[in-house]
């Protein structure tokens, strides 16, 4: 039985991992930015859950659909003003840009939210489900059930939609996408805000589940590379393949060598994975 | 012997002067424009000549800092844990920069930005050795009061930063420095040539990181305590990218200029804005990315360029 809880566990907390990573992997794999703020949004996210069930009696549901467009927003906005003045330079100035950016957004939480550890507990609790002694909280259930809804919304987005389609194509050939009519800007600025409005949900189902501070923002952006790196970059099924491998990873490994050594074990295996299969489990060159 | 060079050895050779006008303030900020200069100069060597973008002078900042920390806590004399941290930090580079160097850019970048949390794991979970959490108490040192333990600790960094700026004139003078060279401006046809690529960068990375832990062993002496949190900031990594950027990358003297004028706009903000500090040096470094990207040295160049055209 042992055996089947860590299983369950991981399948549960992969699911977050990879809601967690999507728009991570979005971003990186059409701008080619390593998006550092995506911890920060995430922690925004789970203030914008936090707040509106405090302060409106909001439920948690009802804040995914509200986060989603004022994120998107707030992602275009940023992308449009500052991310694609600096879009074609190397690495180095675009990832420094989304540091210095991020430090701005932290900052900006810790003063208005403080840096005190808050949680979002529902009332009446939603308690827990057990199937044959496995044990599931439903809080988590639920919640990884709505992170699946989200990935398979941007999954349809990707394959169904006119927009999905370009970004599809920036991704795999920018200049190609250029003749072909693509307003290359917009579509990064589109994709950007894609993953912005992907990671405020997830941080409103992470408010469910985890402690809530500006602290813990570095925590989820260490989760989102691991995630990424292992699952192979930009795809859906990269994403929730490599989000379940970690989740498996640290539940094996805080089993066999106590939870301590977890995180250790999961970016040990970040840069083994790096040089042996940069383009993780799932890599293709395409995106779905 | 450039000239820039001469002007950056005559400028460190001014800073010697500090202690006959400054008192402890003083002192305590010409010790971190040290360390600043010497974690950008370093930096350089990797991310300025050989065109890597390496996120891992945290971990090596804060390795130095551990294995500085932990022989000093165990009664050994600062002029022999100083010197084990660097060399310390540089086989461990070294080591690590010839499976991690393989990779490129954004991928080479995540792998060093991890290079931080492994590290700092590994000693929050070594508790026996390292404290953990808790962190690490390093004994004072016996010394006559607090103006000649600054003093001391003073010299201690600006003889490292000597050494550093020496070390990375001679690097660029070098074969080594030709070599990185070109494998920034191509590293396939540097290979092609014979170059042997992986020991280069391999030994860029090891001399990066081994001024780089002399610099942690030195501030753990100095500062007496020292956690995970603090010596395995992330901030560490990014502040000299900054102040590279901010002087222009590549040359010794813009870089250690941008240390400087870097270390003046920090304590600027630390002082007015202690509760938003963070935020506006993210607001720097935004602006600077966005408006001057080749740095300080650059305008000289631009209002020039500028003066031409109108003439």
């Amino acid at each position: 039985m042992f055996a089947a809880q860590i299983l369950i566990n991981a399948l549960v907390l992969g699911c977050l991992y990879a809601c967690i990573a999507i728009g991570f992997s979005l971003v990186w794999g059409v701008l080619n930015v390593i998006n550092l703020i995506h911890g920060s949004f995430i922690v925004l996210g789970a203030y914008l859950a936090w707040s509106l069930y405090q302060g409106f009696h909001v439920s948690p549901w009802y804040a995914l659909v509200i986060a989603a467009p004022l994120f998107f927003v707030f992602g275009y906005v940023i992308q449009r003003i500052v991310l694609n003045r600096v879009i074609t330079a190397p690495v180095l100035v675009t990832l420094t840009m989304t540091f210095g950016l991020d430090l701005i957004l932290n900052n900006a939480m810790i003063y208005y939210f403080k840096a005190d550890y808050r949680k979002l507990t529902l009332k009446p609790p939603m308690g827990s489900v057990s199937i044959f002694d496995v044990v599931v909280p439903v809080d988590r259930l639920v919640a990884t059930i709505a992170a699946l809804a989200l990935t398979g919304i941007l999954y349809l987005i990707l394959r169904r939609l006119r927009v999905g389609r370009a970004i599809v194509a920036v991704r795999l050939d920018r200049d190609a996408a250029v003749l072909m009519g693509v307003d290359v800007n917009a579509i990064y600025a589109i994709a950007f805000g894609l993953g912005t409005a992907l990671a405020g949900c997830a941080g409103v189902l992470m408010a469910l589940i985890f402690p809530i501070s500006p602290l813990t923002s570095t925590a989820y952006l260490g989760k989102a590379f691991v995630v990424c790196v292992l699952g192979g970059l930009g795809s859906v099924s990269g994403a929730l393949a490599g989000g379940v491998l970690l989740a498996l990873i640290e539940g094996v490994g805080s089993a066999m060598f106590g939870p301590a050594h977890a995180t250790t074990l999961s970016f040990v295996l970040l840069i083994v994975f790096l040089i042996l299969r940069p383009q993780g489990l799932l890599g293709r060159k395409g995106f779905e | 012997m450039s000239r820039s060079n001469l002007i950056l050895l005559a400028l460190i050779a001014c800073i010697a002067a500090l202690p006959m006008f400054g008192g402890a303030y003083a002192l305590r900020l010409g010790t971190i424009a040290c360390m600043y200069a010497i974690l950008a100069l370093s930096w350089n060597v990797v991310g300025g000549l050989a065109g890597y973008p390496s996120f891992a002078t945290a971990a090596f900042f804060g390795l130095g800092a551990y294995i500085g920390g932990v022989l000093l806590a165990r009664g050994m004399p600062l002029a022999a844990a100083v010197p084990i941290a660097g060399i310390g930090s540089f086989l461990v580079a070294a080591l690590l920069g010839a499976a991690l160097l393989r990779l490129r850019g954004h991928y080479f970048a995540i792998a060093s930005l991890s290079l931080i949390e492994v590290f700092r794991e590994v000693v929050n979970n070594a508790t026996d050795l390292t404290g953990g959490g808790m962190g690490l108490n390093i004994p004072l040192s016996a010394s006559a009061g607090v103006m000649a333990d600054a003093t001391f600790f003073f010299y201690a960094m600006w003889s490292l930063l000597l050494v550093t700026a020496v070390m990375v004139m001679a690097v660029s003078l070098s074969k080594l420095g030709f070599g990185l060279s070109c494998i920034r401006q191509n590293e396939t046809a540097a290979n092609m040539v014979g170059l042997n690529t992986t020991l280069y960068k391999s030994i860029a990375f090891g001399l990066s990181a081994c001024f780089v832990g002399s610099a942690g062993g030195i501030y753990a002496a100095w500062v007496h305590y020292i956690d995970p949190s603090d010596v395995f900031d992330i901030l560490y990594s990014v502040k000299p990218i900054v102040m590279a950027l901010i002087g222009g990358l590549g040359s010794p003297l813009g870089v250690t200029v941008g240390a400087f004028v870097y270390l003046g706009l920090e304590e600027v903000v630390w002082r007015n804005y202690i509760q938003i500090h963070s935020g506006v040096l993210g607001i720097i470094i935004v602006l600077l990315l966005l408006f001057l990207p080749h740095g300080l040295m650059s305008v000289g160049s631009w209002r020039w360029r500028r003066g031409m055209k109108n003439a």
